[in-house]
């Protein structure tokens, strides 16, 4: 149905403009907000233009760090939350590639039973099982270490060999590393699911043709699978990116040293610092540079996204 | 250039069904052979079997005297055309062509001859920069054909090719498939439930029914004397007439009409197979079996004439094709008579009589 009257055209337009405004404003305080200094920004009124102190706010930020952020800098933080961003995409697409793959095309025993425990981890997220999750990040080892305790292990070797034995489990500790920001958050069952369901879209016939022509099961991976899902693999890009970016609660737990903060623990710790005052001016500076990445990575991943949806495939 | 042998060849499945029993075959070099049978024949999984796309359960298959049974569908080197085509949607048509070879390891420069020989002979040489998605439904057919030739394999596999067609491309790509077929000389497989098809590509036809081989022969054997009851009433269209006999004073009856020697012991039932052709039409009372004309189809280059016969209370349709002369009215009494030995005889098995006169 299309209206094409005045009124109705005025009072869509009005509509819309007042929701870009109410999205758009926020952010526009914050960029304005972090070109004046903190002096400026406790008077009233509060300055809807940038001021001048733009250059030596992001400066400042990018090598010293903000005031009550701890020791390091606003571009190191960046960093860790880039690598902890870029790992955790990487390696959900990664392992939800493969195990879709196995679930839809091979033939295996327990493969439903091994489908379904994949599906009800996503009742698991991180915030649920942080205990456990920390307890073995803190020491890797832990669970073997319980398991030779409970059948007894060294006792039971000791009696078969016939001489003492002591078998001593090293600690391995993942915490305050890059490994310790990841892995926990590697696994993905959504991604599962939706590349199980995108495989399951694919023809049986094509995995014939493919074996006919002499593809194996890793060929056929890389040449058929991987081609035909690409869009997805840039949509999930896209929301496992976001996701990796924004998380706040696994990193505050598991890294104590300012060395692994990320950009988000930053703020948060930026505005509660405690005694201080919170520095405005730093704190919207540090916000837009944290904006920024997720933004550069949808813009990136868009073009591939809209031409993966323009080009028809069949 | 293969010869195929089949020894028993079985597909069971689990849970007991038999998809496939004891198919026995032979495929001579350069040999096209269609099996033909209705849907759940087993037709397309005897077709898998050979490919390797399905395993075989019991029995051997031989190419060129090796056991393949259970060698992988690449090391078979076979290629095989599927009805959906099965295209990669993401290559383009060159890509689609030089695929396997490249799977193979051949060099650039040889895929890249043999591509451009295979799209030249299916006239797809303008077309080697575009995707499947981009085709016709008769170009990607050709693709897909394409995509066997180019490998010069052992032996072609055809998976009812032409079933995603309309009408006017599956006479010309048929006819494409044959041209193909004669020019490369390559040993064939091709399964569709098609008549027409089967009738025109076949160097011989096997028609599949439950799992079994009915009869193998060529097109015109299987046409003119069907070993079977199923043979007789699947191949030719329309079908042809059965009419219940039983056998009296070393003849067969149809009701109180006489049809023909036959040295069976009284009382035993068998079947009386009439191709619709075979039939004359004469006026009413002219002839001992007669009937109403219920329906008139005119196909242009034949007609058929759909005559209801009343015989021991129950009515037995019969349909005669016509050349011309002179058609019946609809709703008008009319006298049948046969072409003198033309009709075939089937016992209460299914199986045929061979006709007097011919021991």
């Amino acid at each position: 149905m299309i209206e094409r009257r005045p009124v109705l055209t005025f009072l869509t337009h009005t509509v819309l403009i007042f929701g870009v405004l109410a999205i758009c404003f926020p952010l526009w305080m914050a960029l304005v907000a972090s070109t004046h200094d903190g002096s400026r920004l406790s008077q009233d009124p509060l300055p809807l233009w940038f001021g001048d102190q733009g250059l030596a706010t992001y400066t400042k930020l990018m090598t010293e760090g903000a005031a009550g952020a701890g020791t390091a800098s606003v571009g190191r933080m960046l960093l860790n939350s880039a690598i902890m961003a870029v790992g955790i995409t990487a390696g959900k697409i990664a392992i939800s590639l493969t195990a879709a793959y196995a679930i839809v095309f091979f033939r295996f025993p327990f493969r439903m039973i091994s489908f379904w425990l994949i599906f009800v981890t996503l009742m698991l997220p991180v915030e649920v099982r942080i205990l456990p999750t920390f307890d073995v990040a803190a020491d890797m080892l832990k669970p073997v270490r319980s398991l030779w305790d409970v059948i007894a292990g060294d006792a039971l070797f000791s009696q078969w060999l016939g001489y003492e034995v002591r078998l001593e489990i090293p600690r391995l500790s993942l915490l305050n590393s890059y490994p310790g920001l990841i892995l926990p958050l590697i696994a993905s069952a959504t991604a599962t699911f939706l590349f199980r369901q995108v495989f399951l879209t694919i023809p049986d016939s094509l995995v014939e043709a493919a074996k006919m022509d002499g593809a194996g099961p890793w060929r056929f991976f890389r040449d058929i699978l991987l081609p035909m899902s690409r869009t997805n693999i840039a949509a999930l890009t896209i929301i496992l990116f976001i996701y990796g970016w924004n998380q706040y609660v696994w990193p505050l737990v598991v890294t104590t040293d300012a060395d692994y903060t990320t950009v988000v623990m930053g703020i948060q710790r930026m505005v509660n610092s405690g005694e201080a005052l919170p520095v405005w001016h730093e704190i919207m500076g540090t916000a837009v540079l944290a904006l920024l990445p997720p933004v550069i990575v949808v813009l990136a991943m868009q073009k591939l996204f809209v031409k993966g949806l323009t080009e028809q495939e069949k | 250039m293969a010869t195929v042998v089949m020894e028993g060849l079985s597909k069971t499945y689990r849970g007991g069904v038999d998809a496939v029993s004891g198919v026995d075959l032979e495929i001579r070099d350069g040999e096209l052979i269609v099996i033909v049978g209705p849907s759940g024949c087993g037709k397309s999984t005897l077709l898998r079997m050979v490919a390797g796309l399905e395993s075989i359960t019991a029995g051997s298959l031989l190419i060129d005297g090796q056991k393949v049974n259970r060698l992988e569908p690449a090391e078979r080197d076979i290629a095989m055309v599927f009805q959906n085509y099965a295209l990669y949607p993401h290559m383009t048509v060159f890509d689609n062509l030089a695929y396997g070879l490249k799977n193979r390891g051949e060099s650039r420069s040889e895929i890249r001859r043999k591509v451009r020989a295979a799209a030249e002979s299916l006239e797809l040489s303008e077309l080697l920069k575009r995707k499947p998605s981009e085709l016709s439904g008769g170009q990607r057919q050709r693709v897909a054909m394409g995509r066997a030739i180019v490998r010069q394999p052992k032996l072609f596999l055809f998976d009812e090719p032409l079933s995603n067609l309309d009408a006017k491309l599956r006479v010309s790509m048929r006819l494409e498939i044959k041209r193909l077929q004669r020019e490369l000389g390559t040993t064939s497989l091709y399964v569709t439930h098609d008549q027409v098809e089967a009738m025109t590509l076949a160097d011989r036809l096997v028609a599949m029914n439950g799992g079994r081989v009915e009869q193998v022969g060529t097109p015109m054997e299987l046409y003119r004397e069907p070993a079977t009851l199923f043979v007789a009433g699947f191949i030719g269209s329309p079908a042809m007439n059965i009419l219940p006999g039983t056998v009296r004073d070393r003849a067969v009856w149809f009701g109180d009409v006489g049809f023909s020697q036959l040295d069976r012991p009284d009382g035993e039932t068998v079947s009386i197979g009439i191709r619709p052709e075979h039939f004359i039409l004469r006026p009413i009372g002219a002839s001992p079996l007669g009937g109403t004309v219920e329906l008139v189809e005119h196909l242009g280059s034949d007609v058929f004439v759909h005559v209801d016969v009343l015989r021991e209370r129950e009515m037995h349709r019969l349909v005669v094709r016509l050349r011309d002369g002179n058609i019946p009215e609809e709703g008008t009494g009319i006298g049948v008579d046969l072409e003198p030995g033309k009709l075939r005889l089937f016992d209460a098995d299914g199986a045929a009589i061979a006709p007097p006169g011919r021991r």
